[in-house]
């Protein structure tokens, strides 16, 4: 193997985007046949450095070889014709047709006096579908309707696919990337999809795979590289490492940042979560949260915090369990109950979920408020005003009342939407991701908000994937795992490690979990993409 | 932007003003103006509620309908000798109903909007039909006639009543909270509920609004032909959204005014009038105008995304 070139070498791959560095001199070897498994909290840089594999984005810096030729890939359709191949999470199958029209779907085969006028040579198309899957192992009928298959085999289609050469002239694949692609499948399912991984690696295709579990990890792979804001921590051959020391690597990091935190003094309870459940999602989740307190919630991707978030605050139903405002139970059929409770909450998507972005600053703001505001109905544009400009002043938001939103940055969009739970009533604040996308000016001020919230008595839930702040600014860390509370820790006890490894489903003081249980796992998180933001930070 | 575009508007409003006056001198006149506002005023009216439709990213294609139900209903009162105030309320609450229904379908049946109006645009045109047993209503009291016949000082009824609908509809759009949330649902519809706003509920009122606005054109309407007529209204709803559209509404919702599309309502009225003084035929004007509205939202597009570059 030695005397070969790598099938793939990634070298020195630096990639920005405006305000943070996604990728910092990335290195990634990949020989011909090999299972690389690529680990990583969210925003350590997997989904970037997949992208400039795939052509989705362009490298600033470094090079990228393939059989030791350097190749300048110059977007999606070179990247294809390269021989990459790239397998998203989310399938791209059209489930109205059948397998092999799947399959071919770029290259529909023509024939004949059909040829002139697009007439499809169905018995061509099946008689290659046919050949792929059964080259590939895949027992599915080529004429099954995709609509009609299960997942794990909607995901060999997806794999056949990618292996079938989108033109005539393109070579086989070479190297073929994987993004956990068994977050969705049973138990059985994934066993299906490792023995096609096996057939592939075996015939010599270069797989990388990404996944957070540990299991995973250790089952199918040769080597693996860790990655941590935007840097290979280490790559290593699987038999030389164990799952505690690639936890420690994908966690531990210089601690230089610097968060203005204020130790609270609890007061009364404020909330009580008493074994929330919603079908597929939450399961039995229970916590309280105090006056003064900033309760920190942890979790991976499609661990459900967005969803708990979303069921407190009266956006989305639940089936099971209660909540408790101030000692007394609360039951929210929509947000508006919510805030008449005093719970508001800061959606994850800001753009999506939080501003109308054709208004004004003012106009966002009072948007909870102008009921409040108008009387008979009729709202004066003074009043709107004088509520929005001390928040506009106190948040530093630099815009005044009467710009549109969508003229903002960033940062100051974040805080227009937090201004509008600052404008009175609201008691229980739950942020979900409240920095993403925001540079280190403004976090620092929405740290120093959140400490004068909860100095005035306010409670905080802080939903955050950036380990620092979550250790940083919470006095207690709930660590969520597939829908349920995988732990509870104090600030004393929130260490990173503790808190990535209770993320990964793995509980140090009682025993290590087997991975793959099968049924309860979550579906893949569609409100929680990889990289919602291109622009800011990257997966 | 907004209000760039809005003049933009009037520009066009003024060029084709202009180019008629070129044309046939008969344009110009006073008594030809106050024609094309009187001949204007009920798709503007209908167009009010159309934008506020609109403005919330829906659409109602069954304000030509809910226009010919509410004037049988109106006429049948007036026939049976109902008192006209009776009558005109008992009008306006079957647009309000109408409204309502296709509201409460869209918001709390989660329907969307093209098909739940587009029934309702069946419905309505088949229960106008069922009511007259296919014929007109036709002589009405003067004293009913007056809302299109009178005149104060030398300006229609009908262009008071629309100036007075516009003041009033403009005031709830810009400063009520009825108003906000519109254009807020239209912006935004997510980010609305979770700031707390009964979505549902403004959803179903927008509608309602716009089956009263049918209902108002359907007096103007029944009055000014002296007749209630079951197959009134038809290919009202392509005026409308023409007259909202080309002053500057975006069909994806949260961005318009009514000033724009009153001056959408005018370009429209002003067309067909110049096209009937310069004897072009029925056939032909539909061919235009449907020109101009494509011609109107592809230049606002191009604009629009030039203005992006």
């Amino acid at each position: 193997m030695s005397a070969q070139p790598p099938a793939l070498e990634m070298r020195a791959i630096r990639k920005a985007f405006p305000g943070v560095v996604a990728l910092d001199g990335v290195d990634l070897t990949l020989h011909a046949g090999e299972v690389h498994m690529l680990l990583g909290e969210n925003g350590a840089g997997k989904s970037t450095l997949m992208k400039i594999l795939s052509g989705a984005y362009r490298k600033d810096a470094g090079e990228i070889l393939i059989d030791g030729v350097r190749a300048d890939i110059s977007g999606p359709r070179d990247a294809l014709a390269r021989g990459i191949r790239v397998i998203y999470q989310e399938l791209t199958l059209v489930p109205q047709l059948s397998a092999a029209e799947n399959i071919f779907l770029g290259t529909l085969p023509t024939s004949g006096l059909g040829r002139h006028f697009g007439l499809l040579d169905r018995r061509t198309l099946h008689a290659q579908a046919t050949r792929l899957l059964e080259d590939l192992g895949i027992a599915i009928d080529p004429r099954a309707r995709v609509g009609g298959l299960g997942l794990a085999q909607r995901q060999m289609i997806e794999i056949a696919k990618a292996l079938a050469a989108p033109d005539a002239e393109a070579p086989a694949a070479k190297v073929l990337v994987m993004d956990e692609p068994t977050s969705a499948l049973t138990t059985r399912e994934v066993e299906q999809l490792f023995s096609l991984i096996a057939r592939l690696s075996a015939r010599g295709v270069a797989i990388v795979y990404i996944t957070h579990r540990m299991d995973e990890v250790f089952r199918i792979g040769r080597r693996v590289t860790v990655l941590r804001d935007g840097r290979v921590i280490a790559t290593r051959d699987l038999d030389t490492v164990s799952v505690a020391e690639l936890v420690r690597m994908m966690a531990n990091r210089d601690v230089t940042d610097h968060f203005p935190k204020v130790p609270a003094t609890r007061g009364p309870e404020l909330l009580r979560v008493d074994r929330l459940s919603r079908s597929g999602v939450l399961h039995d989740i229970s916590f309280t949260l105090h006056a003064g307190e900033v309760l920190g919630v942890a979790g991976l991707l499609g661990a459900g915090r967005t969803e708990l978030a979303r069921a407190i605050a009266g956006a989305d139903r639940f089936d099971g369990g209660e909540l408790r405002v101030a000692g007394t139970v609360a039951r929210f059929r929509t947000p508006a109950d919510a805030i008449a409770r005093g719970i508001g909450l800061l959606p994850e998507d800001r753009k999506a979920e939080g501003l109308v972005a054709g208004l004004t600053v003012a106009r966002n703001v009072a948007l909870p408020h102008a009921r409040r505001l108008a009387r008979w109905g009729m709202l004066s544009a003074r009043r709107e005003t004088d509520l929005a400009r001390p928040i506009v002043g106190d948040l530093r938001i630099k815009a005044t009342p009467t710009q549109p939103v969508r003229l903002l940055s960033g940062g100051n969009q974040q805080k227009v939407v937090l201004g509008k739970w600052l404008a009175g009533g609201v008691r229980v604040f739950i942020f979900d991701e409240p920095t993403r996308g925001v540079d280190i000016g403004a976090k620092v001020e929405i740290y120093n908000l959140m400490n004068r919230l909860t100095a005035e008595g306010a409670g905080i839930i802080m939903i955050s994937s950036e380990l620092p702040e979550l250790l940083g600014m919470s006095d207690r860390v709930l660590v969520m795992h597939r829908g349920r509370v995988q732990t509870v820790l104090e600030r004393g006890d929130a260490t990173e490690e503790r808190v990535v490894g209770a993320a990964l489903g793995l509980d140090p003081t009682v025993r290590l979990k087997p991975e793959t249980t099968g049924e309860g796992r979550l579906k893949p998180d569609t409100t929680t993409e990889d990289d919602p933001h291109p622009g800011g930070v990257a997966g | 932007m907004n209000r760039a575009r809005q003049f933009g508007t009037l520009i066009g409003l003024v060029a084709l003003c202009f180019v008629l006056w070129i044309l046939t001198p008969y344009f110009l006149t006073v008594s030809n103006l106050l024609n094309v506002a009187e001949q204007t005023s009920i798709n503007a009216i209908v167009a009010v509620g159309m934008t506020f439709v609109i403005l919330s990213a829906g659409i109602d294609l069954s304000v030509g309908s809910i226009v010919a139900l509410a004037g049988v209903i109106l006429g049948v009162a007036l026939r049976d000798g109902q008192p006209l105030a009776l009558a005109l309320m008992l009008t306006l609450a079957v647009g309000v109903v109408c409204g309502a229904v296709n509201g409460l379908l869209v918001s709390h049946g989660g329907l969307p909007p093209f098909i739940v109006t587009l029934g309702t645009m069946s419905i309505a045109r088949g229960a106008a039909l069922l009511v007259t047993e296919g014929r007109p209503i036709s002589g009405f009291a003067a004293s009913f006639r007056v809302l299109a016949t009178g005149r104060v000082g030398f300006v229609p009824a009908p262009v008071i009543i629309t100036a007075a609908v516009y003041v009033l509809a403009h005031l709830v759009l810009t400063r009520t909270t009825f108003g906000r949330y519109v254009y807020a649902i239209g912006g935004n519809e997510e980010a609305t509920r979770l700031s707390g706003v009964a979505v549902r509920f403004h959803k179903a009122m927008i509608y309602a609004v716009s089956g009263l606005m049918s209902a108002v054109a359907a007096v103007i309407l029944t009055a000014r032909l002296n007749s209630a007529q079951p197959i009134a209204g038809m290919m009202y709803e392509l005026d409308a959204i023409a007259a909202t559209v080309i002053g500057g509404t975006s069909l994806m919702g949260g961005e318009g005014t009514l000033a724009g599309t009153l001056v959408g309502a005018l370009i429209m009225g002003v067309l067909r009038n110049g096209l009937n003084l310069l004897g072009v035929s029925s056939f032909l004007q539909q061919i235009v105008i449907g020109a101009v509205i494509v011609v109107a939202v592809l230049l606002d597009t191009v604009l629009k995304r030039k203005h992006r570059a």
